[in-house]
């Protein structure tokens, strides 16, 4: 597949902070390449990087083959983002800024095709009305228009479900997985949220306190074989004694005595589900969690202890 | 470049904030033209008080060019603190919006963007001047008309023909832009360091104050610095109502006293103009946008 963005040995030293340390990685054509870490672990200032926003202190980016920073102009015409929030003229209509972000975007747009664009964020109606007025979710709405404005092929989102309620990160992933599915785009999203890179990443890098920890395909590193399911009973002893004796043992984790736990297929858990009722485990709560969460969780705990 | 400026002019007028400057002059004016047709009298009694005795002065001392004097004498200091609300917010105020980082996404160089932004800046500035000019001279010859220009200067007293008075101002009121720029260049420079427009209002308000009471005092120790600071020559504006008198003294029509005066304030002013400029560009350039 071809590579799109090349990521070479990128650091960024804030005075006596170093925020990226020696990053490389390399995003495909049509990805969604997810980048996680936690709060503070250099997600924000390499995204950053990859707009230009931030010089690195060393190493080098390429998009699509052209130094970034030697060409930043030329490069920048094939990339859209939205950084954070959505940081658009409060005082403006909808309407106002994305013709305003369409002309600095180097593309003229006719009335036509900017009410069209606010048609697909669901912001049509609201085209003249000020941005002041507007709700978190559907500021975050513009912002993906403005971004997408100029139609690039690459789309950087940083952190972008950041403040949304439920229905809000609901439709910024469905509009992630429109753009990768059906528009084809290349996208580099970041977050501290697992779940949320989970559900729509094909390529995931964990990165923290700069440093790459773990790149690989979402499919292996989010492997459904792998799933680990928690069990909380009434009585977890006998729950434990139950398993042991079933054709389930050999999935037991023998280390964890706090409660049972199980590493096996994800689909097998309706199955297991069936079997704890038959065997009269009364069950509290049965939670599947992937192998990486566990990964991820321990990196987090060990950096905030 | 020129779409750019397009937008930057389209945000600033489209900001309520925009309209306080031209609002708050329209106020003033209004306000001194109107004190000036009730006491008028009174007012020039009491300026021309130590003339009277040895001069005899006919015609209309409150003309609509001497209340232009008294309003440009009264509102060119004032002037800075609404040119620096405006200047001083041009970068500040994008970065504590957040929309800097956004604009920065975009296919437009840093240098382009960052000039016009300061060309959108001074655009304001004139025409808050040319808004003073509409006001202070076409309102008041049309309130109190036209004579000669009688003003009283440190040692001395100028009368200037009515029909001589008209140029002086277009090239007060072209100085005073200059002047003004200076204000908006030194604000705007000061806007590359702040995420909040607060701080660099204040400081471009603080540095003027400073530098403007290190030009009037008169103290041996500051006079080796004051032909640098361009609170100095922000007043050069006045020169354009001093004559040259012939040898039996009466004034030269179209002339300058200190012509060389005006040159010498213009070349400091449009220095600072363009190391304030320059700054800017070579700060922004290298600056990371982390708001």
């Amino acid at each position: 597949m071809q590579n799109i963005i090349n990521v070479k040995g990128l650091s960024k030293q804030f005075h006596n902070l170093t925020a990226v340390n020696q990053l490389s990685f390399s995003v495909n054509k049509g990805d969604v390449y997810g980048f996680l870490g936690q709060n503070g672990a250099g997600k924000s200032t390499t995204m950053r990087m990859l707009l230009t926003l931030i010089k690195p202190t060393e190493g080098s980016i390429e998009i699509a083959g052209i130094d970034l920073f030697k060409h930043r102009k030329e490069v920048l015409r094939n990339i859209g983002a939205v950084i954070e929030k959505p940081d658009v003229y409060t005082y403006l209509s909808a309407y106002e800024n994305l013709k305003i972000f369409a002309k600095l975007s180097g593309i003229r747009l006719s009335r036509q095709q900017l009410m069209q664009q606010l048609e697909t964020v669901g912001l049509a109606q609201r085209a003249n009305d000020k941005v002041k007025t507007f709700s978190q979710g559907m500021k975050q709405r513009l912002g993906i228009a403005v971004a997408l404005v100029h139609n690039p092929q690459i789309v950087i989102l940083d952190e972008p479900t950041n403040g949304l309620d439920p229905q809000g990160i609901a439709d910024i992933r469905n509009m992630i997985l429109h753009l990768s599915n059906e528009l084809k785009k290349t996208i580099v999203i970041s977050s501290h949220l697992l779940s949320e890179i989970e559900q729509v990443a094909t390529k995931v890098l964990i990165i923290d306190k700069g440093k790459k920890i773990i790149e690989g395909e979402a499919s292996e590193l989010f492997d459904a074989s792998q799933t680990i399911v928690e069990i909380e009973t009434t009585n977890n002893n006998y729950a434990f004694e139950q398993l042991k004796q079933s054709s389930w043992n050999s999935f037991l984790l023998k280390e964890r005595i706090i409660h049972p736990v199980l590493k096996m297929n994800k689909k097998d858990i309706p199955q297991l589900h069936k079997d704890l009722i038959t065997m009269n485990i009364a069950l509290i709560s049965l939670q599947p969690k992937h192998s990486l969460e566990d990964y991820f969780l321990s990196i987090t705990s060990n950096n905030q202890s | 470049m020129f779409t750019l400026l397009q937008i930057e002019l389209h945000k600033i007028f489209k900001r309520p904030r925009t309209y306080i400057a031209f609002a708050a002059i329209t106020a003033l004016i209004v306000i001194i033209q109107l004190g000036l047709k009730v006491d008028g009298k009174e007012y020039a009694d009491f300026v021309l008080a130590d003339l009277q005795n040895t001069l005899e002065i006919n015609g209309k001392i409150i003309n609509g060019y001497f209340v232009c004097y008294i309003i440009l004498q009264l509102l060119l200091v004032h002037v800075p603190l609404l040119i620096a609300l405006i200047a001083a917010d041009m970068i500040s105020g994008e970065a504590n919006m957040g929309t800097l980082k956004l604009l920065l996404t975009k296919p437009i160089s840093r240098t382009e963007f960052i000039i016009a932004k300061f060309l959108a800046a001074a655009i304001y500035t004139i025409l808050l001047l040319v808004w003073i000019a509409f006001f202070a001279l076409l309102a008041s010859i049309i309130i109190f008309g036209t004579d000669d220009m009688f003003l009283v200067k440190n040692a001395y007293a100028v009368q200037i023909e009515k029909i001589d008075i008209f140029w002086r101002y277009i090239g007060a009121f072209c100085f005073a832009a200059l002047a003004m720029l200076t204000v908006a260049a030194l604000g705007f420079f000061l806007s590359n360091f702040a995420e909040n427009s607060i701080g660099p209002i204040v400081a471009t308000m603080s540095i003027i104050i400073v530098t403007t009471i290190l030009s009037t005092m008169s103290i041996p120790l500051f006079n080796k610095i004051k032909p640098y600071l361009f609170t100095t020559h922000m007043v050069a504006w006045k020169e354009f109502f001093d004559v040259k008198v012939n040898d039996a003294n009466e004034t030269i029509r179209g002339s300058i006293q200190n012509a060389d005066k005006i040159i010498r304030s213009s070349i400091v002013l449009i220095v600072h103009i363009i190391l304030f400029v320059g700054a800017s560009i070579w700060v922004f350039r290298k600056k990371d946008i982390l708001s």
